[in-house]
């Protein structure tokens, strides 16, 4: 039997955060009392009229910039015509045949060998990404169904890629990546259980090595990126033993239940619709002129991958520190900021400081980075005592501490703390040093025939008789001059 | 009975509120007891509020008592077509399906009206969701043609047209996606005018045809459909199709342009079909022109043949979109019976729409099918550009277009059963809304049956100043606003 691989088409769509609806003045939110959210056009009432809110148009276009789509110039509108209760107008304006945005793509990491290893890189190319309206949301008892407009008229993005995705992992991955730059560029929160962002997968097998597309599948409810990734692994197995079995796929689309693990059919292809779809009368098509994308783009923030190279070159960052930072852009900006006050030479330390002491103690207090006493200036000037030999180790922690809870600065606490290191008594420090090298020829001769990094074999014992007081910088100085000497 | 309060102009009436020989009140209750008196025989009104009337017109004496006068329509009684929204009034379309329905918003021409102080008066009939030209497709009642009982009233604005006719109104909005204020002014005798699309907005307005209804005024006069006009025209930030022009003051612009104009004569406009009194009528008003020293001249406009097939294209696809929304869910029309949402649409909308509203819906989901979408409604669209063209040709050699507004005058009750010779009654009207161009109807002269005849004028775009200019000088030179209806 010959070999299968999977293509995957993703279908993202994403609620775009504004103060207003995509076509009214109303509000937008989650979890108000029902129905509260509308007004005469969201219900669709005799005689309204759409006026397209600007700033949903504006975050599509940003979208766009940041994924690096063309951008068309002319925005068109079009109704799809369907009935269905939770469509107040039973259309939905969208954008049918000229989305405003066109390709693009969205870099993904597939996951590395390790956890601290990087993993390989590709781009997922976009086919377009459109708006549209949200719909409402149906509740069904027993006996009724009671219909929620709060949601209607939501602005939504539809994303949509190429089918060029290979596995579920890539899948995973994309969802990843399209989510950090959205909620970085402030478009969307993306939350996914407010139903701010949902993916729905289409899924088709082939054998390798031919083109031709195979019978797809579409998965929907998809409600959490490990489900996305569950659903499409579980819905490749299904078709390979499907096909290994002599069965034929059917295109269909299928429910995927993340907490089975199971899927089931919804419906088949037979009652797919006619959408009857035309450019809507009620809105003109908008221009979209250089200026206005110039103003967009002065908005759009690093994407995350390309700030992670920036930070590995100008930083220097080892890569677990870098991908903890570059997902969170506030986290980024935190660290950039720090590092400003405290000199490159002291990134890796900042880094250090933030990824594990600082993320640390702001997720144990469950409070966001933003609401932390702990400010950059803090940073700064703690690992500017520490490097100095003010502050060791174990007394830095005690601040770092002290700092979280009180917002003081590193050096009052210091101070009123007492926790300064103790002046050294230089001939106590050589004595020690003196004596950990002839203990050590091994070492001696490793750091003599140029193994820099053999040093490090004599500091332990140094720090032991010091008690863990020693002056780092004063010992590895001091250790130097002595090698250099004998 | 000329003299009668009810059939006074605008601009007469508020002269006589100005010098407080008259009072809102005694005017509005005139209209009231005229209403009242002939309206079982025209059948114009839905429905109307007499209580509300009657306490607008105390507000508006009562302000005018203060010193403030908000302008010429102050305390006025102007009548509304039964798709505009009047906050807490209720909004029917002469359809079952909004037949319990009240409207909790105004339109905007009805805040502009409140606005000017207008008295506002009435919901009048109309064929459902101003589909038809007779207001026989009405699922209220049918009106009749106050000039012959027996005939009907034109539509879809039947009801706005004989109110203003019969006296029952001073003055009306209607709303025009065909010739459905225009043709009506016709039959009944009255100014209707159709503006530039875009000049007046559509909030509020039920949709039938998004990109071709425009909301008028009928008047008796041109003067008063210019005061009209004015209190309704202007940029509107909840009409995204709204046109931000500058409104110049039509009123004053009637004693401004005095011509002499350029004028065509569409020779496709004047063929088989043409009544011949209707065609001695209009010729008359052409010889008046050129007496004038206007320039006439022939023009062509070959795509003319096109319109109502186009028309019929594109009407009936935004119609069967935009009366979607009606489906029983959340206001209007709901059926008992029914054991599924599939069912409540069928059954809602089976048992709540007429079957014209039905045919057109029908007709307008086919055109929009997928793999008959381009040979029906993108071929329409195209053709519709080609009409356009064709007036703008015209445009560049004269200033408007002189054609009957009907091939014939009114016709009897019942005499249309077919849709399709219906439909031929728009021949002439469709154009300008097609091109998106102003047009008016205003009277000349009366067949030999007694009935009215009206002649059209269609201008430029946004050029409502010069056509109503122009249909005012016709207007003042001849006697036919003074002639009113025996009832």
């Amino acid at each position: 039997m010959s070999q299968y691989e999977a293509v995957i088409g993703l279908e993202v769509h994403v609620q775009i955060r504004t103060q207003s609806k995509m076509f009214t003045r109303v509000g937008t939110g989650y979890g108000h009392p029902e129905n509260t959210l509308t007004d005469p056009v969201v219900l669709a009432l005799p005689g309204t009229l759409p006026v397209l809110n600007k700033a949903a148009l504006d975050a599509i276009i940003k979208t766009g910039l940041m994924l690096g789509c063309e951008i068309a110039s002319v925005c068109k509108w079009d109704r799809k015509n369907y009935f269905y209760p939770d469509s107040p107008k039973n259309y939905q304006i969208t954008q049918f045949d000229q989305p405003i945005c066109i390709g693009g793509g969205v870099e993904i990491e597939l996951p590395g060998s390790a956890r601290n290893v990087m993993g390989e890189h590709k781009i997922i190319p976009l086919t377009r990404i459109h708006l549209e309206e949200d719909v409402g949301k149906l509740n069904h008892g027993s006996h009724e169904s009671l219909v929620d407009y709060n949601r209607a008229g939501t602005p939504l993005m539809e994303i949509v890629t190429d089918p060029a995705l290979e596995s579920a992992d890539e899948a995973y991955a994309f969802l990843t990546a399209i989510r950090a730059a959205i909620v970085q560029g402030g478009i969307s929160d993306c939350d996914m259980e407010k139903g701010q962002l949902r993916c729905d997968a289409n899924i088709s097998i082939r054998p390798v090595g031919t083109t031709e597309l195979g019978t797809k599948v579409e998965l929907k409810n998809l409600n959490s990126i490990s489900y996305v990734r569950d659903g499409i692994a579980h819905e490749i197995k299904r078709q390979l033993s499907l096909t290994a079995s002599g069965g034929e796929i059917v295109q269909e689309t299928r429910d995927y239940d993340g907490t089975t693990g199971a899927s089931q059919s919804l419906r088949s292809k037979e009652m797919a619709h006619d959408y009857r779809y035309f450019p809507d009368p009620d809105l003109m098509p908008v221009e979209v002129d250089e200026t206005w994308k110039n103003r967009i783009e002065a908005t759009c923030p690093e994407m995350p991958f390309d700030r992670q190279r920036r930070f590995f070159e100008t930083y220097e960052l080892p890569y677990t520190i870098t991908s903890v930072l570059v997902w969170d852009r506030p986290l980024a900006e935190y660290f950039e900021e720090t590092v400003k006050l405290a000199g490159v030479a002291r990134a890796q330390l900042v880094g250090n400081w933030i990824v594990n002491d600082l993320l640390r103690e702001v997720g144990a207090a469950k409070i966001d980075l933003a609401d932390s006493k702990i400010r950059p200036a803090h940073i700064a000037e703690l690992v500017e005592l520490i490097e100095t030999g003010t502050l060791l180790n174990n007394a830095a922690r005690e601040v770092f501490a002290d700092m979280f809870q009180s917002g003081e600065m590193p050096g009052a606490i210091v101070k009123s703390k007492g926790l300064a290191a103790e002046p050294t008594d230089t001939a106590e420090l050589e004595q020690w040093c003196r004596d950990s090298i002839a203990t050590n020829d091994k070492a001696k001769a490793e750091f003599q025939g140029g193994k820099g990094s053999a040093i490090n074999a004599f500091k332990g014992p140094v720090m032991k008789a010091s008690r863990g007081k020693a002056n780092p910088k004063l010992v590895d100085e001091t250790l130097r001059r002595l090698l250099a000497e004998s | 009975m000329a003299d009668e309060l009810y059939f006074q102009t605008i601009a007469s009436l508020a002269e006589r509120l100005g010098a407080k020989g008259l009072s809102s009140v005694e005017l509005t209750k005139a209209v009231i007891a005229r209403t009242q008196a002939v309206e079982s025989q025209i059948c114009a009104f839905n429905s109307f509020d007499v209580d509300d009337a009657l306490a607008q017109a105390a507000t508006s004496d009562a302000r005018r008592e203060a010193g403030e006068v908000l302008g010429p329509l102050d305390g006025i009684p102007v009548g509304l077509k039964d798709v505009i929204a009047v906050e807490n009034q209720p909004l029917t379309a002469s359809s079952k399906m909004l037949a319990d329905f009240v409207s909790p918003y105004d339109a905007t021409v009805t805040q502009n009206l409140k606005k000017a102080g207008a008295v506002l008066w009435g919901r009048l009939n109309l064929d459902e969701f101003a589909m038809g030209s007779s207001t026989e497709n009405s699922a209220t009642k049918k009106t009749t043609n106050p000039w012959d009982r027996t005939c009907v009233p034109g539509g879809s604005s039947g009801g706005s047209a004989a109110a203003v006719s019969a006296g029952q109104a001073i003055a009306s909005l209607g709303s025009d996606t065909g010739g459905s204020i225009r043709q009506p002014a016709a039959f009944c005798g009255v100014v209707g005018m159709k503006p530039t699309y875009g000049l007046v907005s559509r909030y509020g307005l039920i949709a039938f045809a998004s990109s071709l209804d425009q909301i008028g005024p009928f008047a008796h006069t041109v003067e008063d459909a210019a005061i009209m006009l004015q209190s309704i025209a202007g940029h509107d930030v909840k009409d995204s199709t709204s046109y931000r022009a500058d409104i110049p003051d039509y009123r004053a612009e009637l004693s401004q342009r005095k011509g002499p104009w350029k004028l065509g004569i569409p020779k496709e406009y004047f063929g088989e079909g043409l009544d011949p009194e209707v065609n001695a009528a209009v010729e008359k008003a052409i010889a008046y022109y050129r007496e004038q020293g206007c320039e006439i001249k022939e023009v062509s406009m070959p795509h003319t043949k096109y319109c109502l097939d186009a028309y019929y294209v594109i009407a009936t696809a935004e119609a069967s979109s935009n009366l979607s929304r009606y489906d029983g869910i959340r206001y209007g029309h709901r059926s008992k019976d029914a054991k599924d949402v599939e069912d409540l649409y069928f059954k809602s909308r089976g048992e709540g729409f007429g079957e014209e509203v039905k045919r057109r819906i029908m007709l307008g989901t086919y055109v929009l099918s997928s793999g008959y979408y381009d040979a029906y409604y993108l071929r329409a669209q195209k053709v519709r550009t080609l009409i356009r063209q064709d007036f703008l040709k015209a445009y560049e050699e004269v200033d408007a277009l002189i054609t009957p507004t009907s091939p014939t005058p009114a016709f009897k009750l019942g005499a249309k059963a077919d849709p399709l010779a219906l439909y031929l009654c728009d021949i002439y009207t469709i154009g300008a809304n097609l091109a998106g161009l102003p047009g008016i109807s205003l009277p000349c002269g009366f067949a030999s049956s007694g009935l009215p005849i009206g002649l059209q004028l269609i201008g430029q775009p946004f050029e409502e100043a010069n056509l109503l200019s122009i249909a005012h000088s016709y207007e003042q030179a001849h006697e036919w606003r003074n002639a009113h209806p025996q009832i």
